[in-house]
């Protein structure tokens, strides 16, 4: 059941990737499913949110490069890559005393120009996004005042008003209560589902990664130690070598996907 | 011309064209353009000649060359447009600069841009000549010569922490105000007494020479600052999230700087170092509109208006020896900022 075969939408390709002179990720490929949504976990710097930088063209590879429909990334214009792939970092700041509706129509940017500032097609992917996200109610609330929740969810409302084809995920649901985690990850579900679009998801959930996931991608110190689908990545001994978790596998009596049952944790997370 | 709503502002649309208005920020602006003619008007009649209503009048009844035209045109006239165009500058640059330092203590006054630009004028006054146009460009080299300086310093893993900005700027700015004190000890008297003169910050004695390098600076460098401000908004989110709508974050930024930091030193070659005026205009202009929009306009037209206020009011003090303005400006800013200090939790 490897699903590497099929043509990818984005990939890395011998990607080297740092901060400085301190590499994280080394000489790593990767591919990304065409109209999937694919998970990435892997243990706390692991370089997850590096390689979602990476292709998302936040942060430049020192080696190798990333491709979007076979095109390097740095051959599309800011504006044209950004009506292609939108990404929600795992920290954005929210302008003082911004409203929900002024921050949800900054999504619009890379749709807009000098002399066309706002069109009735930008009015309504604010109201989809809004609505998609359960935020209609908050438009006139100032952002700044939401609890964490709430605004997780203004930020994805941002980002799907953006109405790209591929969106990129970092850690989504750290801030949110169990309730909130699943209605995002039913989110993402649908938009793959019913728009087609292309997911990229870091979670650390494993159970919610083994429910969610089409495509699952597990890192371990800046390498790829797994992927394809969920049944198929997903074994006691990759979480032990991963998550230093010894584990039984089971089978979910719900989706019938891997559920993990966690026994003892086998030592330090050092490396 | 639909309502868009929740976010407060009309869209204008026709022939394939569509713009986005804030009928608030229109409103505001508008008034405090309009308040600045109207005082800058009056303030050309204040004077030991005084012009009355019928200005107009009495000037084009004189020849051209009279007593009335020469005090009208060449010191009422200089003076009135420097403090506008001061005040314009320095309230768009001090926005600039808060927004991109994220704070409101980012402006070119407090770290350290304007006493930068105040060496590099003083240099040229003490070791060259006290011109107009050599006094501006010196200015612009100290300010950016310092900017560099400031910004070279604050760099932390290619990016820029606001807090670690102001520090590094405040510290660079009390060095430059030590080397000023030294340049006038150390330069010839006469010459020291023009740069201790124009220390103070002053709209006496302005000439077209004053009016003309800041006046050209604001009509090249105000477009650019509104054409961008979109961009630099969205990179108040964060820079992750501006880049991955499409901003390119690093020249925007760089732009921004320098166009900052130009308008701050041509304001500084014109007036001297003039307090606060940076510093206050963007906050208080701020506090006037819907938040979440960067408005250029709108400082630069609080800054005019703040200059021109203090230029009335140090010319119609009652005292015997006028303010010179750049004093004026800090008591009155000295007087926002502990209001300001006052009033903000969190700072």
């Amino acid at each position: 059941m490897n699903q590497e075969s099929e043509w990818p939408l984005l990939s890395g390709k011998s990607l080297t990737l740092s901060y400085g002179a301190r590499p994280i990720v080394q000489d790593l490929s990767v591919s990304i499913p065409e109209g999937k949504l694919t998970v990435v976990i892997g243990p706390n710097a692991c370089g997850k949110s590096t390689l979602l930088r990476a292709l998302s063209r936040l942060l430049s590879p020192e080696h190798g490069q990333v491709l979007m429909q076979g095109r390097d990334v740095s051959q599309y214009s800011a504006r044209a890559f950004a009506r292609l792939l939108g990404m929600l970092p795992q920290s954005s700041r929210a302008p003082a005393g911004i409203c929900v509706a002024d921050l949800v129509a900054r999504g619009r940017f890379p749709h807009q120009s000098l002399f066309r500032q706002w069109r009735e097609e930008d009015d309504r992917a604010v109201a989809e996004a809004m609505v998609a996200t359960g935020v209609s109610g908050l438009a006139d609330a100032v952002v700044d005042e939401l609890s964490g929740g709430q605004r997780q969810r203004v930020w994805l409302a941002m980002l799907l008003a953006q109405q790209t084809p591929v969106m990129l995920l970092d850690e989504p649901t750290t801030w949110l209560d169990i309730a909130h985690q699943l209605e995002v990850l039913e989110l993402c579900r649908r938009l793959n589902r019913n728009e087609g679009r292309t997911l990229v998801v870091v979670l650390h959930d494993l159970n919610q990664a083994a429910r969610y996931a089409d495509h699952l991608i597990v890192m371990k110190a800046g390498r790829i130690v797994g992927s394809g689908s969920p049944e198929f990545v997903m074994t006691e001994a990759l979480v032990e070598d991963v998550f230093h978790i010894r584990s039984r596998i089971l089978s979910d009596p719900v989706t019938g996907r891997p559920w993990i049952l966690p026994l003892a944790s086998t030592g330090h997370m050092e490396d | 011309m639909r309502f868009l709503a929740g976010s407060r502002k009309t869209v204008w649309e026709g022939h394939g064209i569509s713009v986005l208005v804030c009928p608030r920020s229109l409103a505001v602006t508008s008034l405090l353009l309009l308040l600045v003619v109207c005082l800058g008007a009056a303030s050309l009649g204040v004077g030991a000649m005084g012009f009355g209503p019928d200005l107009l009048l009495e000037l084009a009844n004189q020849p051209p060359g009279s007593m009335v035209h020469r005090v009208f045109f060449d010191i009422r006239l200089p003076r009135t447009l420097t403090a506008i165009l001061v005040g314009a500058a320095l309230g768009a640059s001090g926005l600039i600069f808060q927004s991109i330092s994220r704070n409101a203590l980012g402006s070119p006054d407090i770290i350290g841009f304007t006493t930068g630009a105040a060496t590099g004028a003083i240099v040229q006054i003490v070791l060259f000549s006290p011109s107009a146009l050599g006094v501006a460009v010196a200015a612009i080299v100290g300010g950016l010569v310092t900017a560099l300086v400031v910004y070279g310093l604050s760099v932390r893993d290619g990016s820029v922490a606001g807090y670690r900005l102001i520090l590094v700027g405040i510290g660079i700015g009390a060095i430059l105000s030590a080397v000023n004190g030294l340049l006038l000890v150390k330069g010839d008297l006469d010459n020291a007494v023009v740069a201790n003169l124009w220390l103070a910050g002053s709209l006496d004695a302005r000439n077209w020479g004053h009016v003309i390098p800041v006046g050209l600076g604001c009509l090249v460098l105000m477009p650019v600052l509104v054409l961008l401000a979109s961009r630099l908004q969205l990179m108040e989110m964060g820079d992750d999230t501006a880049r991955q709508l499409g901003v390119r974050v690093e020249a925007v930024r760089l732009t921004m700087v320098l166009c900052a930091v130009a308008l701050a030193g041509l304001a500084t070659g014109a007036a001297g170092p003039v307090a606060f005026i940076a510093l206050a205009a963007p906050q208080l202009v701020v506090r006037l509109l819907p938040s979440g929009r960067l408005p250029v306009i709108g400082a630069a037209a609080m800054g005019a208006l703040l200059m021109v206020v203090t230029d009335l009011l140090s010319r119609l003090f009652p005292l015997e020896v006028m303010l010179p303005i750049g004093r004026m400006t800090g008591v009155i800013g000295g007087i926002y900022l502990i209001w300001l200090l006052g009033r903000v939790r969190g700072i």
